[in-house]
C-alpha cells in the first residue's frame, strides 16, 4: 500500500484548489515515462452529472477513463452479476446501499486510511471498503402557494396526522426514498417504521416513480409535500426560477434529516489499482468537491469546502447516528413495504 | 405444448403433404430459439436456488398483481386493435388525402420511448397538466385523476398501437384484391365486403399485431410506473433493484413467462389453421384505392386524434423541453456521436432479426408441425420479458464464459435480437401466408434448390413485409434502455441512453435534442421504408 498511498498524496498535491495551471498538470503527466494507463468506472451517476469531472480527471493525470453509465442499483447488480470477472475498477454508486451490498458480497478492496480519513466517519464505511464523495439529503419539499415553514411538522412522524390526508407524495419504488425507509428502520426500529408507513398509508399518499415527477406535482400544486432528496429542486430552479416549490430540511438527528452520500469503492479485482485510487482521491480533492458544490447542488463531505450559499450547513441538518452501511438491508424494507402495501 | 401442437399439425389439411424441411432451415431456426430460451434458463438456475420461491408466488400480492396486469394487457391489445386496423385500412387502401404522410406520422409513437410519453401523457392530461390549464378559464380546477388503470391502459395503447398498424398494413398491401371484388360483384356491399371478406382474411396480422401489442404492456415498465399502475414489471424491477438478490425477482420473472406462454398459447387459437393465399392461377396485383367520398371527414378527424394524442402530445413535450434548453443554452452538438450510434447498433439489429425471422416464419408457415411450433414460440420468450432480466442474462453468461465478447457490439446485437426478433416473426409470417406455396413449388419443378426459391422467388415477394419488420425492429431497438445499459462497449452512448440520463436528473431541457433526433431519424428511415413499398 505504500507506494500507492505516495501516489494518492502526489495528486491530491497536484490538484489543490488554487491549481489553475491545468495545462501544466497535463503537461507533467505526458512527460511521465510510463503510460498511465486507463481504468473502467462503473458509474451509477448519470454522465450528466460526474462526466465532466471525469474529463478533468484525465486532463490532469493522462488516466483514461471508460465509463459505463447505468442506474446505481443496476450498476451494483452489474458487478454482482459479473463476480470476479468484472472489468471494472471503481464502482461510484449515489446510495451507500448500494455500495455496502457491493462490498458484503467482498467485491471491494479495503482503502487507504489516507483516503478515509479525508471525511466524516458517518460518511464512509466502517470496514473501509467505500468512501462517501458527496451527500445527499433527504427533505421534504413543499408547495409555496399553498403553505409556508412554518406549517410544517418538526419530524416526519408529523405527516403522519390526518391533516396531511390527501396532500402527500412520495415515490416508494425510489432507491433514495427505500434508503430512507431503512433508515427510519434502524434508527427507530421495525415497529416505529411500520407504524410510520402505516401513518402515511392512512393519508392516502400520491405515488410517484421518482422524485422528479414527484416533484412536479408539488410545483403543480396537486399535491402539498413530497419526501424528495435536497437537489431535484435545485436543479428545476436552475432551469424555472420561478417554480412554487421550496425545500424543508428536517434536522435534530430526525430520521427524515437523513444524508446518504454518492461514493466510491475500488474493486478488488481492479488490474489497475493505482490509478483507480487516484480517480478516488480526485474526487475527494477540494476542485472535484467544488464541482459538486457548484454544479450538483450536493453536499461536499470534504472539510474546508462550503455548500451552496442556499444549502444549509451539514452541521444545522444534523443527520441522524446510523452506519450507513446498514441500508444495504433493503430486502427487510421491502418486506415492510410490501406488508403496509406501499409496494 | 409439443403434444397438442403434434395433434394439430396431425390435424392439418388431410393427405397434406408437409414437406421435410431442409436441415439447415431446421438448424437456422432452432439456434434462433434457443437464443430465445436463454434468458428463461438463466431464469430458471436462479429461481432454482430461492428457498421461498413458493410462498412469493403465492403471496396475495403477487397473484393480485398478476391480475391486474392481465387486464391491462386485455384492454391495451383490444383498443390497440379498435386503432390499428382502421389506421391501417385508411392509410393502405383509400384514397384519403395525404396518405403518405398519415403512414409515416401514424407510426411514429413507435419510436417514443415510454419513460417520455409517460411523462408526456402526466403533462399533458395529469389533473394539473396542460389540458387543464387551457380549461381553466372555463373553471377547471383539477381533471380527473388520470393515474392508475386508465392513465397506464392510454399511455401503452398510444405508444403501441402502431404494431397492429405496420402489421395489417404489410397485408393490405400484398392481399389478393380480387377476393374483394368477386364478392363486390355478387352484390356485396363494401362495409359487407370488409366484414365477411377483407377482415377474415387480415386475422394473422391482427393477431400477430396484437401478439406485440400484448407482450410489450406486459413488458413494459417506464408508462407504467410514471402512471403509478402496479404492474408485474414494476414489481420485478423494484424486487431487483432493491434487494441486491437476483432470486426472488426471477421467480416473478418466470411467472411473466408463463403469462406469455398463455397469451401466445390464446393468439395460436385465435389465429387460426386458414389458409390465405391465392390457389388459382395468375397473380395477385395492387388494389385500387376505395374512394372515401363524404366518409373522409370523420376518417380525418379519427387519424388526427390518433396522431394528435400519440405524436402532437409527446412531441410537443420535446418542444417545450427544447424552449426551455435553448434558453439555458443546450445545443446539438454533443448528441451526434450517439445519434451514429443509435443508428448503427438498432439498423444492424434489424438486418440481424429479419433474417433470423426467415427460417422461423418459413418453418413455422410452411412447414408446421411440433418442432416448428416450438421455434416459433420459443423465439416470443425474450419479448416479454422486462429488459433487465435479458440483459442480466447475457452478462451472467458471457462474463463467465465468454470473456471475450463481453461488452463488444456483436454481443449487444444478439442481445437486441433475441429481445426484437418476435417483432419480425410476426410480420414475416403474416407476409408469408399470402404466398401460395404453388409458386415454390413450380419453381422446385424447374430445378432450383429450396435455398434458391426462398432467396429467388420467396423473399421477392414478401419484401414488403420484411422492410416492415425491419422498421419495426429498427424503431424499437432505437428506444431499448436497460439491455444497452448492461450490455453495450462500455463508453458507446446511445441516444436512448442519453435520454434516460438526462430525464432521470430532471434535465428535461437537456434530454430534448437527443429526443427529437429520435423521432426525425424514425420519421426518415419509415420514409425510406415506404419509399421500397412503392417502387416494388
Amino acid at each position: 500500500m505504500a507506494p500507492i498511498a505516495a501516489l494518492a498524496i502526489g495528486l491530491a498535491a497536484c490538484s489543490a484548489p488554487d491549481d489553475s495551471a491545468a495545462p501544466a498538470a497535463s503537461r507533467s503527466a505526458s512527460e511521465q515515462p510510463a503510460d498511465p494507463g486507463s481504468i473502467t468506472v462503473y458509474s451509477g451517476r448519470s454522465e450528466e452529472l460526474v462526466g465532466p469531472l471525469l474529463e478533468r480527471f484525465t486532463e490532469e493525470t493522462g488516466i483514461a477513463i471508460e465509463a459505463r453509465y447505468g442506474d446505481t442499483a443496476e450498476m451494483a447488480n452489474l458487478i454482482l452479476t459479473e463476480g470476479e470477472n468484472s472489468p471494472a475498477d471503481v464502482y461510484y454508486g449515489q446510495d451507500a446501499g448500494a455500495l455496502g451490498a457491493v462490498a458484503e458480497e467482498g467485491l471491494l478492496a479495503t482503502l487507504p486510511d489516507e483516503i478515509l480519513d479525508t471525511v466524516d466517519e458517518r460518511f464512509r464505511s466502517p470496514s473501509g471498503e467505500w468512501v462517501g464523495i458527496s451527500g445527499r439529503a433527504r427533505v421534504v419539499v413543499y408547495n409555496t402557494d399553498a403553505l409556508s415553514e412554518g406549517d410544517l411538522p418538526d419530524s416526519i412522524f408529523g405527516f403522519t396526522d390526518p391533516e396531511w390526508s390527501g396532500r402527500i407524495g412520495w415515490a416508494p419504488t425510489n432507491g433514495s426514498f427505500q434508503s430512507f425507509v431503512t433508515a427510519l428502520r434502524v434508527i427507530e426500529g421495525e415497529d416505529r417504521a411500520r407504524e410510520w408507513l402505516e401513518g402515511i398509508q392512512a393519508n392516502e399518499p400520491s405515488v410517484y416513480e421518482g422524485n422528479n415527477p414527484a416533484l412536479d406535482a408539488v410545483a403543480a400544486g396537486e399535491i402539498d409535500v413530497a419526501f424528495i432528496n435536497h437537489y431535484y429542486l435545485m436543479q428545476r430552479l436552475a432551469e424555472d426560477p420561478d417554480v412554487a416549490a421550496a425545500n424543508y430540511y428536517l434536522t435534530d438527528g430526525d430520521p427524515g434529516a437523513l444524508v446518504n452520500v454518492a461514493g466510491a469503492g475500488i474493486l478488488s479485482t481492479s488490474e489497475n489499482e493505482e490509478a483507480a485510487l487516484q480517480l478516488v482521491e480526485f474526487l475527494l480533492s477540494a476542485e472535484a468537491q467544488e464541482y459538486f458544490a457548484s454544479e450538483t447542488k450536493e453536499f461536499p463531505l470534504v472539510a474546508g469546502v462550503e455548500p451552496d450559499a442556499d444549502l444549509p450547513s451539514l452541521d444545522e441538518i444534523g443527520t441522524p447516528e446510523i452506519d450507513l452501511s446498514d441500508l444495504s438491508d433493503l430486502e427487510g424494507t421491502l418486506e415492510l413495504l410490501q406488508e403496509v402495501g406501499a409496494l | 405444448m409439443v403434444t397438442l401442437a403434434s395433434l394439430r399439425a396431425a390435424g392439418t389439411r388431410p393427405g397434406a403433404r408437409t414437406p421435410a424441411p431442409p436441415a439447415w432451415l431446421v438448424g437456422a431456426g432452432v439456434l434462433v430459439a434457443m437464443l430465445g430460451l436463454l434468458p428463461i434458463a438463466y431464469l430458471l438456475i436462479l429461481a432454482g436456488t430461492s428457498e421461498d420461491a413458493t410462498s412469493l408466488v403465492l403471496r396475495d400480492r403477487t397473484l393480485g398483481v398478476l391480475g391486474r396486469t392481465l387486464l391491462l394487457a386485455a384492454i391495451v391489445t383490444s383498443a390497440s386493435v379498435l386503432i390499428g386496423v382502421p389506421v391501417a385500412w385508411l392509410t393502405a387502401r383509400s384514397d384519403l388525402p395525404g396518405r403518405r404522410w398519415w403512414t409515416i406520422i401514424t407510426l411514429l409513437p413507435l419510436v417514443v420511448p415510454s419513460y417520455v410519453g409517460g411523462y408526456a401523457v402526466v403533462a399533458a392530461f395529469g389533473p394539473r397538466g396542460a389540458l387543464q390549464s387551457l380549461l381553466e378559464p372555463f373553471g377547471v380546477e383539477r381533471l380527473p385523476d388520470l393515474y392508475g388503470l386508465p392513465g397506464a391502459a392510454l399511455a401503452l395503447t398510444l405508444f403501441s398501437f402502431p404494431y397492429v398498424v405496420l402489421s395489417v398494413r404489410a397485408t393490405l398491401l400484398r392481399l389478393d384484391p380480387a377476393f374483394e371484388e368477386v364478392s363486390r360483384s355478387l352484390g356485396r356491399g363494401p362495409w359487407r365486403t370488409f366484414l365477411t371478406v377483407t377482415l377474415p382474411q387480415l386475422r394473422p396480422a391482427i393477431t400477430s399485431g396484437a401478439l406485440l401489442v400484448a407482450l410489450y404492456s406486459l413488458a413494459d415498465f417506464g408508462a407504467v410506473s410514471l402512471l403509478q399502475f402496479d404492474s408485474f414489471t414494476r414489481a420485478i424491477y423494484v424486487q431487483y433493484r432493491a434487494s441486491f438478490d437476483p432470486t426472488l425477482a426471477a421467480v416473478l420473472a418466470l411467472m411473466l413467462v408463463a403469462c406469455t406462454a398463455g397469451v401466445l398459447l390464446a393468439e395460436s387459437r385465435l389465429r387460426g389453421r386458414g389458409r390465405y393465399h391465392r390457389s388459382g392461377g395468375g397473380s395477385s396485383r395492387p388494389a385500387t384505392p376505395v374512394r372515401l367520398g363524404a366518409w373522409r371527414w370523420p376518417a380525418l378527424v379519427f387519424l388526427g386524434l390518433v396522431v394528435g394524442l400519440a405524436v402532437v402530445v409527446p412531441v410537443g413535450t420535446i418542444g417545450f423541453w427544447l424552449a426551455r434548453g435553448v434558453s439555458v443554452g443546450e445545443s446539438f452538438a454533443t448528441v451526434w456521436g450517439p445519434t451514429l450510434n443509435s443508428v448503427l447498433a438498432s439498423g444492424l439489429a434489424a438486418v440481424l432479426a429479419v433474417l433470423a425471422s426467415i427460417p422461423v416464419a418459413v418453418l413455422a408457415v410452411r412447414h408446421r408441425g411440433a418442432l416448428a411450433a416450438l421455434v416459433e414460440r420459443a423465439t416470443y420468450a425474450g419479448f416479454a420479458l422486462p429488459g433487465i432480466v435479458i440483459g442480466l442474462a447475457f452478462v451472467f453468461v458471457a462474463a463467465r464464459y465468454l470473456p471475450f465478447v463481453y461488452q463488444t457490439l456483436p454481443l449487444l446485437l444478439v442481445a437486441y435480437l433475441v429481445r426484437f426478433v418476435p417483432e419480425a416473426v410476426g410480420v414475416t409470417r403474416a407476409s408469408l401466408l399470402q404466398v401460395s406455396p404453388r409458386l415454390e413449388e413450380v419453381a422446385r419443378t424447374l430445378g432450383r434448390s429450396p435455398a434458391r426459391v426462398l432467396r429467388e422467388v420467396t423473399l421477392p415477394i414478401i419484401r414488403p413485409g420484411l422492410a416492415a419488420g425491419g422498421a419495426l425492429v429498427f424503431l424499437t431497438a432505437m428506444k431499448e434502455l436497460p439491455t444497452t445499459i448492461l450490455l453495450a462497449p462500455t463508453g458507446f452512448d446511445t441516444l436512448a441512453v442519453r435520454i434516460w440520463s438526462a430525464t432521470s436528473e430532471g434535465f428535461f431541457a437537456r434530454a430534448a435534442p437527443p429526443a427529437l433526433l429520435m423521432v426525425v431519424v424514425a420519421a426518415g428511415s419509415l420514409w425510406f421504408v415506404l419509399r421500397q413499398e412503392r417502387s416494388r
